[in-house]
């Protein structure tokens, strides 16, 4: 029977549960360990925040502490799943990309395509993304859209323990590198999820609600504060759809064009940065694809074009809030045709 | 004087059900109301159905209006009698409180309505309900679980004792087989009845359920009081293996509400909760071979391998037929192979779901059989 259990604890069970059923999946990363193994404590940290704790005392050696050199370990994943491993890298923040950022977008992303099809790279890169952690500017950024901008990485940023679990278990069976990008302030959030494994296809959006006066598209932390925003309108008489991207790349933009042809209306709600977004990306496919069906502007939702501020006060400004979104969706009520 | 006003109340559909939605009103005001007369449309995130009277009198008040949100058991409308004074409706509905059933109260009870215990080997979910004699035992058909049954289940126990379970790979039970074939399967229906102490049952089956039921009667004859088949495989070779191989192969709602939507005669039934449901539960590690198994044992080449329905006059157990009438999935002509001298009731205006899109008029059926 379903339980219910945390975004961590879905986590480790998808990690648990695929180390049990298939060999060749390895797990790596900074601390990921903790002091096991390293004369500490057994069941030492599990990771920054813990997600990994007790994976070390049934999995063993297959869990690897890695030197605080992410050139280096994320490279020795990506090496490791081209000779036949499923290696799962905990890289701690998304912000830390850069300093291996060529090993995933000009090495990973591109033995498929230059290999002849001949090699694959099943590498997951488990990541937490968003900002409200009071991490200040280096640790909190939502840098999905640079990820889903270059092909031959898939992209996922799930909103709910069910969604985590079964996103994460494709991921690891999925023959081509993925960003599993975890939004850290959802780590908490419970929800009921099988214990027995299953998995979510890559490239599927999830209606949350269903609506008919205003498409609502997002993902990750933000289908939580969508939601609300749905609950809040729903009292003033309007009725919005929520769109839950899950995987940004693929994109399942029918999914979005489905709903917009039915509502007429599109808020795009991003917690990345305005430019070149998510949000920018979905508005422009809808904008093309859809355009007869839109009867007003479409309106977008994100942060302001700016590094997330280390001030409690400015971050919580910062981060987009269900009272943005439904004031989004009161503009494309009242703007546009009839 | 209360006692001459009823309470039309919102229904509690399933044990998962908190709330529902007052579609539409199917009757005026004023209207004379007799018992099973359909009233009102509720919509829950599962299901609509159409609520029916229990009991007769002139509809004086709609309590709910239509789009209205309201938790189970809320009062919905009023019936009494036309000499009944208005100032005693209103007083009545001023001082109705609709019994509260908390959130924790509503988990609790879902968890000890559905039971797990282990069959051959197998990790098996059922429920149990009721506790008058004689049993009823209710089995499913391909890839649904005892939540087809939502309708039915709760009718039923109000006079006997209810069982009904999740068939290995099914719903909630473990997601492997105990063999692919309907002498399997019946025979592992017989080893659960062993296991939970009952010794004989009225088994009612739907849809592959039925067939399972019918070869039930066939090979463990004790255990069988009567056989009730619902839409039922194994009365004939036809199957809709389109909807078969749709069903299995789907991996999106995209994929399968098309599919879900040939079991209804009324395609607006189906909601986005069933069909969530019905995708985490194909999304289980295991369900897609389970399927892939049962549809090539069953439904290969596309005809029913076998039809023990037609062969159960051969065991003399009183059986009962009932059919939709728009059935896409098992033509309903089907009813005509029943054996001599079983009651077959054709139903207008219901799809292969029938149980559910007419549960009252089956629930009726199903109690008139079983009491014999």
């Amino acid at each position: 029977m379903a339980r219910k259990i945390s975004m961590k604890q879905a986590i480790n069970e998808a990690l648990d549960q695929e180390m049990t059923r298939d060999p060749s999946v390895i797990v790596m990363g900074e601390d990921i360990v903790g002091g096991a193994g390293a004369g500490g404590e057994r069941d030492a940290w599990g990771g920054v925040l813990g997600v990994t704790k007790g994976l070390y005392a049934k999995h063993g050696d297959r869990l690897l502490d890695t030197p605080l050199s992410e050139s280096a370990y994320i490279g020795a994943a990506i090496g490791a799943a081209c000779c036949g491993m499923r290696p799962v890298a905990e890289l701690m923040f998304i912000d830390f990309m850069g300093v291996c950022f060529d090993q995933i977008y000009n090495q990973a992303a591109k033995f498929r395509y230059m290999f002849g099809g001949k090699a694959e790279t099943p590498v997951v890169i488990r990541t937490m993304v968003g900002a409200g952690f009071r991490a200040a500017a280096q640790h909190s950024q939502m840098l999905t859209p640079l990820f889903a901008h270059i092909p031959g990485l898939k992209v996922v940023c799930p909103a709910t323990p069910y969604d985590t679990k079964g996103l994460l278990i494709q991921s690891i069976r999925d023959n081509d590198p993925v960003i599993f990008c975890e939004h850290k302030n959802l780590y908490g959030l419970e929800g009921d999820v099988p214990p027995t494994p299953y998995t979510i296809p890559l490239g599927e959006a999830n209606v949350v609600r269903e609506g008919k006066s205003c498409s609502i598209v997002t993902y990750g932390l933000m289908v939580h504060r969508a939601t609300e925003a749905a609950t809040a309108l729903a009292k003033e008489g309007v009725d919005c759809e929520v769109v839950d991207l899950r995987t940004l790349s693929p994109l399942d933009i029918d999914t979005v064009i489905e709903s917009v042809e039915k509502t007429g209306r599109l808020v795009c709600v991003d917690e990345a940065n305005p430019r070149c977004s998510i949000a920018a990306d979905v508005s422009a496919q809808v904008a093309q694809r859809a355009f007869d069906s839109l009867t007003a502007q479409i309106e977008m939702v994100t942060a302001p074009h700016t590094p997330v501020p280390f001030s409690p006060v400015l971050e919580d400004l910062y981060i987009p809030s269900a009272g943005q979104i439904a004031d989004a969706v009161r503009r494309t009520m009242k703007g546009g045709r009839q | 004087m209360t006692a001459a006003i009823t309470a039309i109340v919102m229904p509690k559909w399933g044990l998962s059900m908190k709330e529902g939605t007052v579609n539409a009103w199917l009757v005026e005001e004023g209207a004379q109301i007799t018992v099973g007369v359909p009233i009102l449309e509720v919509e829950t995130d599962k299901i609509a159905n159409v609520v029916e009277a229990a009991d007769a009198g002139t509809l004086r008040r709609k309590v709910a209006p239509a789009g209205e949100t309201l938790p189970v058991k809320a009062l919905l409308g009023v019936l009494a009698e036309p000499d009944v004074p208005e100032q005693d409706i209103d007083a009545f509905i001023a001082g109705y409180v609709a019994p509260v059933e908390t959130e924790s109260d509503a988990d609790t009870a879902a968890e000890s309505a559905y039971q797990f215990i282990e069959v051959a080997g197998l990790r098996l979910r059922y429920a149990r309900r009721g506790s008058a004699p004689p049993v009823v035992l209710f089995i499913h058909g391909f890839g649904g679980d005892l939540d087809n049954w939502l309708f039915n289940l709760d009718a039923l126990a109000q006079s006997n004792t209810v069982l009904a379970l999740d068939l290995p790979g099914h719903g909630q039970s473990d997601p492997r087989l105990p063999g692919a074939k309907l002498e399997d399967l019946a025979r592992f229906v017989a080893r659960f009845l062993d296991v939970v102490g009952v010794k004989s049952a009225h088994v009612v089956g739907h849809s592959m359920g039925g067939a399972i039921s019918a070869q039930l009667a066939l090979d463990a004859p004790g255990k069988v009081d009567s056989v009730s088949l619902i839409a039922s495989a194994g009365l004939g070779p036809e199957i809709n293996t389109g909807y078969i191989e749709g069903f299995v192969s789907a991996q999106s709602r995209r994929e399968l509400k098309p599919m879900i939507e040939q079991l209804f005669a009324d395609p607006g039934l189906v909601t986005r909760q069933l069909l969530d449901d019905l995708l985490k539960y194909k999304r289980l590690d295991g369900v897609t071979e389970v399927l892939t198994e049962l549809s090539r044992a069953q439904f290969g080449g596309g005809v029913q391998s076998a039809q023990p329905g037609r062969r159960l006059g051969e065991t003399g157990k009183r059986v009962l037929v009932v059919w939709g009438a728009e059935d896409r999935i098992i033509p309903a002509t089907h009813a005509s192979h029943a054996p001599t001298g079983a009651s077959v009731k054709v139903i207008e205006g219901a799809g292969h779901m029938v149980q559910m899109e007419k549960a009252s008029e089956v629930n009726a059926l199903l109690k008139k059989h079983i009491a014999g």
